[in-house]
């Protein structure tokens, strides 16, 4: 059991998400950077996909009652246990009664902490990964508060403190952000002069940047062409008749800032949506701080799926080096 | 509504299929024909089919299910999907406590982001739709069933369009600026659209009211949510009951201990007879529930 002394700014129990109830208004939820959890997962021995804790900006101060294996992968905050620093992207073994701290982030936005046997909380619809705005899954369907008493599953057995994630798997963070986005949804309903602007211009993260979806500015306002907005639609020239948003779609609420929904996204709504962040680069997006810039570039479909087929072969390159089970050492 | 779909992917993992700009029960009767044939498919890679008022939407996995094949698939579903006219659902009675304490407070507390914060938001729907007074939009509101359109932007969260002709829709913009908080069950309109706000939360839907009657709940408490968290689905239709303060206290007490129930019956609903009649057969219905 480990126990929450301080719960920090936003630390909720996530893991990859849940599928099938997005219809209903339940988005996937799940860690908002998948890469760095099932690192995380991996180097404390777990499957990709147990639950870990996200830890957002100010990290969360934890009582270990029990001994465990743990890592922290994500956002550069150096995790101290009973004072003494931790490396990142690496295994290492907290006691019964000792407490881990963070340091502030240096890069990124979101570290995950991952206990060998996982974060074990009830499944709900499937995944273990709080949706705060629903009050479901999770730890008592919201993020953590002082207090809290987390349950700690079984630990396979299959790593060791001192695991480590090799140079070439870790995370780049920080600087000038590219998110790669293929224009559709109504992206025709853009005038030329903002489409032009949209990719020209950088963008910088506003404070309003969550679990929901991530606010830009500072950049030129973007324009829709006019016209006699359909029936149902709403006087601004930015609505449309309430439709679903895309996880990772674009809108421009009255023109004026970019909004890009992530993994906790309101499932649809009424303003037009001018593309999609391709599913490679959502990790990026949340690993960006507030104040951070970042450039949209247009790409393609058959591009998008490239880059998935990338993203895909690093997270394979992860499960290789760190099989789960004694079968898979075999193979490796 | 004989054009044809408009497909655009999002991105990797997302095919939106917009049916028609414009709301119409039409729009949505062919975009729940379609999104019914594509479920039947069973497509191995399809996470999720998510049907929105004039529109759809389509989450799956390219590993599993190539992009174009997918988008074929659809296409010939639409293509082989007859727009079903006649609906087997069910008709709802949700109580209703108009003009309520709770969202008086949170409409004065947002007064600033307001079209016109001299009068409350009822007042201001009863006079943009050329309404006497409050109780005669009341009465617009309540006098004729709303079809559920669409559920969600949060879990559960029903999108409702009313079964009366477009001059006797009610319409009202949204906020100029979301509020940060909206009472949990709050009845909400924004555009064409009403709706019940099945969580507490931000939002920009003009606030009439708030039912009792919880329409989401993880813990699954009440009887009619044991099948499921989120009761609503499109295709159910719904007719507004208004209560005074006493039932609405008294429904709260029954919800508290678990007793409370709502009113539903099943029903056909024919679009052909609705558009024949606008105003003498969604009565009909209405009288299910007598």
């Amino acid at each position: 059991m480990i126990k929450v002394l301080k719960p920090g700014l936003a630390t909720s129990v996530q893991d990859l998400g849940r599928e099938g109830y997005y219809h209903l208004g339940i988005p996937p939820s799940g860690a908002l950077d998948q890469y760095a959890l099932a690192a995380a997962n991996h180097l404390v021995g777990n499957p990709a996909g147990a639950a870990a804790l996200e830890c957002t900006l100010l990290g969360p101060e934890l009582g270990f009652a029990q001994d465990a294996l743990v890592a922290v992968c994500g956002a550069h905050m150096t995790a101290h246990v009973d004072g003494v620093p931790m490396h990142a992207d690496t295994a290492f073994a907290v006691r019964s009664g000792q407490v881990l701290r963070f340091d502030f982030p240096t890069a990124g936005a979101r570290a995950y902490l991952a206990v060998a046997g996982g974060i074990d909380v009830p499944l709900v619809l499937g995944s273990r990964s709080t949706y705060a705005l629903g009050a479901l899954g999770g730890f008592a369907g919201r993020r953590l508060l002082a207090g809290d008493q987390l349950p700690v599953g079984i630990a396979s057995g299959n790593s060791h403190a001192g695991a480590s994630l090799p140079m070439a798997l870790r995370q780049s963070l920080g600087g000038e952000i590219i998110l790669r986005m293929v224009p559709g949804l109504y992206y025709h309903r853009l005038s030329d002069t903002a489409a032009q602007s949209f990719f020209a211009e950088p963008w910088t993260v506003g404070s309003e940047a969550d679990r929901i979806g991530y606010r830009f500015k500072g950049a030129s306002a973007l324009s829709f062409e006019p016209r006699e907005q359909p029936f149902g639609a709403g006087s601004d020239p930015s609505n449309i008749v309430d439709s679903c948003y895309p996880i990772g779609s674009i809108q421009v609420p009255a023109g004026l800032e970019p909004i890009v929904l992530h993994r906790d996204a309101v499932s649809g709504g009424g303003y037009a949506m001018i593309g999609t962040v391709i599913s490679a680069d959502l990790d990026l997006i949340g690993q960006m701080q507030p104040n951070q810039k970042a450039r949209f570039v247009e790409v393609t479909l058959e591009e998008a799926l490239q880059a998935r087929r990338s993203y895909k072969k690093r997270l394979s390159c992860l499960s290789r080096l760190f099989p789960c089970g004694v079968e898979d050492i075999a193979r490796a | 509504m004989n054009h044809p779909i408009r497909y655009s992917f999002g991105a990797d993992e997302h095919l939106f299929a917009e049916v028609s700009e414009s709301m119409s029960l039409e729009a949505f009767f062919k975009g729940m024909a379609v999104t019914r044939a594509v479920e039947q498919l069973a497509l191995d890679g399809v996470l999720d089919v998510c049907l929105a008022n004039a529109s759809f939407q389509i989450r799956f996995d390219p590993d599993r299910i190539a992009p174009d094949t997918l988008l074929q698939a659809v296409k010939n579903a639409e293509a082989g999907a007859i727009a079903e006219h006649r609906l087997h659902t069910r008709i709802i009675e949700i109580p209703v406590l108009y003009n309520d304490p709770w969202t008086h407070e949170t409409l004065m507390r947002f007064r600033d982001r307001h079209q016109d914060p001299s009068v409350t938001d009822l007042q201001y729907a009863a006079r943009i739709n050329g309404l006497a007074d409050v109780d005669a939009f009341i009465a617009a509101h309540s006098g004729a069933p709303w079809f559920v359109s669409m559920v969600g932007f949060v879990a559960g969260l029903p999108f409702m369009f009313q079964m009366v002709e477009r001059e006797r829709q009610l319409q009202v913009p949204k906020y100029l600026r979301p509020r940060t908080d909206t009472p949990k069950l709050t009845l909400g309109h924004g555009g064409c659209f009403g709706c019940i706000y099945s969580v507490r939360g931000a939002g920009g839907y003009q606030m009439f009211g708030v039912t009792p009657a919880p329409i989401y709940d993880p813990e699954q408490k009440l009887a009619y949510l044991k099948d499921h968290m989120v009761f609503f689905r499109p295709g159910d239709i719904v007719q507004f009951k208004p209560i005074d303060r006493e039932t609405y206290d008294q429904a709260l007490a029954e919800v508290a201990a678990g007793r409370f129930d709502l009113r539903i019956r099943p029903i056909e609903f024919s679009l052909d007879e609705f558009m024949d009649d606008p105003v003498g057969y969604p009565r009909s219905l209405q009288e299910v529930l007598a």
